[in-house]
């Protein structure tokens, strides 16, 4: 009777404590075996649903793809991927709140997203305040270049400039202008004045419609009235439909009038209906006619994953290409902090399905292709001129 | 300006009238005969515009030789469908708010968000391709330098052919009869033997129904996807409180008033400005004349 509770403590302690180390051994030798494995996380960001759903839904499932690919060769680091996916609606307040969701609350190493500039001006300051990395796969305007965004589509320098200067040379000099109503088109259409004035043509019209907009038969009529050689459009999302549609229903189609669309690709090709856009003219940085071997391979499994009767747009492949650039940089700087991948990236190379890539040394944008092409009544893009690497300049002067 | 270049333009400002309003008729009968704020008004036509998009389908794969005839069966199985959904959706859900206008409002503000997932599952987030038949395809020209497309031309006559039909529907028939006096006074209809439910439900199948031809006309024109009712509902909603909400005349003026008005404005100003200036000038005129340009004086 002399103290036995205090001996039972002592003896229940002393037992509870030789039991518990060689489950502590157990599980710190399982932690660091499951650490060793642990999948690296990382953001995809984009319309799933409304006006640009029509445009930027599939760019995810080339995302994917790649991740897919690169975890069955080994993953990155040797460690896989894991792909959180968020809908960014067609709002750009929701980017930015998904934005936040995937840097503060799930830590992802990147964040491949964003298709129309205003998203993207939108999870600019999320990406700068939280340190994160943005890829953003889409052809824009430029005049941008955040530390926090490496940009793999083509910047106004490798699409509207050569765009212009090939059709004044080829099509005529007496531009209309219709597009969109947001930053993208205007600052497009801002860049393509001068470019057109230099080339000696001129500007015949100039209207804006805001997004998901149906009704163009006045700006329709306007165009018959001013009689340009060449229509530039940067309309973008489901307008296209209703314009091409009603361009189409007073006769004017590519056949008979040079229209050059800076947002159309194979994949809206679909939803505008393949017929409404025969001979349209397209200038992107990739087709997926563009002949050579790694794209046929990119194709070839896009279509095995998706489906035959998929196509792959000029967005998917740099979203693909976006993916692998990432990668790259992550394995020569041997780690997954935002100030190193940056670095590293710079002057990095890779054979991407448009062509041998590589970052330029300072700008985090690409030496592209601009190539333009005709649509084909498949749906598939004829490409008629492939300029040489243009170097990417955010900053023109104009 | 050349007068090609403004007769066109008239037409397009009457192009614009007969769209806005056969869309607007069926938002018109809901709201102006029964006092139901129908916001699900875009996602039924939305649902008419499916239905002709199934048809097309339907066609191309089994009667691909009587494709030019896929439209006028589709317009129908689309009146038909969307009465039905109507007078499903009458039943089950509108016929307990009839006093309470705002919860009107929020349960199909909720209908039109829970259609809209529905269509993303079941036709997906991309809008779908309706091709437009042969014989309404292309342009009439009276003269070469104006072009009037045929799809346009048949819109107008389509309008025509509602008005009509709503009008000897409304005035000249039996259920038209039942439909005006259950509006005008509901006790004294009851107690002349009109069963009120069942009337309440036909008017309501019936504005739906149209909303579905008006869907099923704009798969002419325009997109057909998930959210192809959010871009026509704030539209129609302008024109019928424009015209005021208990004239089903008062709806047609003012479609033709905007109709003209944005075609005009468009020619001089920029597509959002004019669409800015339009909703400007409503506001205006709503200001001095709350119960929109037409309001008739109804004894409740």
């Amino acid at each position: 009777m002399n103290n036995t509770r205090r001996d039972f403590l002592k003896t229940a302690i002393a037992t509870a404590a030789a039991g518990a180390l060689p489950v502590a051994g157990l599980l710190g030798s399982r932690g660091a075996a499951a650490a060793a494995a642990e999948p690296i996380k990382v953001g995809i960001l984009h319309s799933l649903t409304g006006t640009i759903a029509i445009t930027e839904a599939h760019v995810v499932d080339a995302e994917k793809l790649a991740i897919d690919e690169i975890n069955a060769a080994g993953g990155v680091l040797g460690r896989p991927l894991q792909s959180i996916v968020e809908d960014g609606a067609s709002d750009w307040p929701t980017f930015a709140e998904k934005a936040q969701k995937l840097l503060e609350s799930d830590k992802v190493a990147a964040v491949f997203g964003c298709y129309t500039s205003a998203s993207r001006k939108a999870v600019l300051p999320v990406f700068e305040r939280y340190n994160g990395l943005l890829y953003y796969p889409t052809y824009y305007e430029g005049l941008e270049m955040s530390k926090n965004i490496m940009y793999t589509g083509q910047e106004a320098t490798q699409s509207v400039i050569p765009a212009v200067n090939w059709l004044a040379q080829n099509k005529g000099k007496k531009f209309y202008l219709i597009g969109s109503d947001y930053i993208w088109p205007r600052t497009t259409n801002r860049i393509a004045r001068p470019t057109i004035a230099k080339a000696g043509g001129t500007v015949v019209g100039e209207d804006y419609f805001p997004l998901g907009n149906v009704e163009f038969s006045s700006v329709i009529n306007k165009i018959k009235a001013a009689k340009p050689d060449v229509i530039l459009s940067t309309v973008v999302g489901g307008s296209n439909v209703a314009l091409y549609k009603q361009l189409n229903s007073v006769d004017i189609t590519g056949k008979n009038q040079t229209i050059l669309a800076l947002s159309v690709t194979e994949e809206e090709a679909i939803g505008i209906g393949r017929e409404n856009l025969v001979g349209v003219y397209s200038c992107m940085g990739y087709f997926q006619s563009v002949a050579n071997p790694q794209n046929q391979k990119f194709v070839a499994a896009f279509k095995a994953k998706y489906g035959a009767d998929r196509v792959v747009g000029d967005t998917l492949e740099a979203a693909y290409t976006a993916v692998y650039m990432w990668k790259l940089a992550v394995e020569k700087a041997g780690s997954l902090d935002v100030a190193k991948v940056v670095a590293a990236s710079s002057n990095l190379a890779w054979a991407a399905p448009e062509g041998q890539v590589h970052f330029h040394v300072s700008n985090h944008h690409l030496w592209k292709h601009a190539r333009i092409g005709t649509f084909k009544p498949d749906g598939q893009v004829q490409i008629v001129y492939e300029s040489p690497l243009i170097e990417p300049n955010p900053f023109p002067k104009l | 300006m050349t007068a090609d270049t403004l007769l066109t333009q008239v037409f397009n400002g009457l192009s614009l009238f007969t769209v806005l309003a056969l869309m607007a008729i069926g938002l018109a009968i809901v709201f102006g005969l029964m006092g139901v704020i129908n916001m699900a008004h875009g996602e039924l036509m939305a649902l008419g515009a499916y239905m002709t998009y199934l048809t097309s389908v339907a066609f191309s794969r089994y009667l691909p030789q009587m494709m030019g005839a896929y439209f006028i069966v589709g317009m129908i199985a689309a009146f038909a469908v969307t009465a039905a959904a109507g007078f499903v959706l009458e039943r089950v859900m509108i016929r307990h708010l009839y006093k309470r206008p705002l919860d009107t409002m929020l349960a199909t503000w909720g209908l039109s968000l829970v259609l809209q997932q529905l269509y993303r599952q079941l036709f997906g987030p991309i809008d779908v391709s309706v091709p437009t038949v042969t014989w309404l395809q292309g342009a009439w020209n009276p003269t070469p330098g104006i072009a009037i497309p045929l799809s346009r031309i048949f819109i107008i006559g389509l309008t025509l052919v509602v008005a009509l039909s709503v009008y000897l529907f409304l005035f000249r028939s039996r259920w038209g009869l039942r439909i005006r006096s259950v509006m005008q006074n509901r006790a004294m209809a009851g107690a002349a033997g009109i069963n009120t439910e069942r009337v309440d439900a036909v008017t309501f199948a019936v504005g739906c129904g149209l909303a579905g031809i008006a869907g099923s006309a704009l798969t002419m024109l325009a997109s057909t996807g998930p959210v192809t009712g959010q871009q026509y509902i704030v539209d129609t909603f302008v024109v019928v409180v424009f015209g005021g909400i208990e004239s089903l005349v008062g709806t047609f003026l003012s479609a033709f008033t905007i109709g003209q008005m944005q075609s005009m404005f468009e020619l001089v100003l920029s597509g959002s400005m004019a669409k800015a200036a339009i909703l400007l000038l409503v506001i205006t005129a709503l200001y001095f004349r709350p119960n929109g340009l037409f309001a008739l004086k109804v004894r409740r």
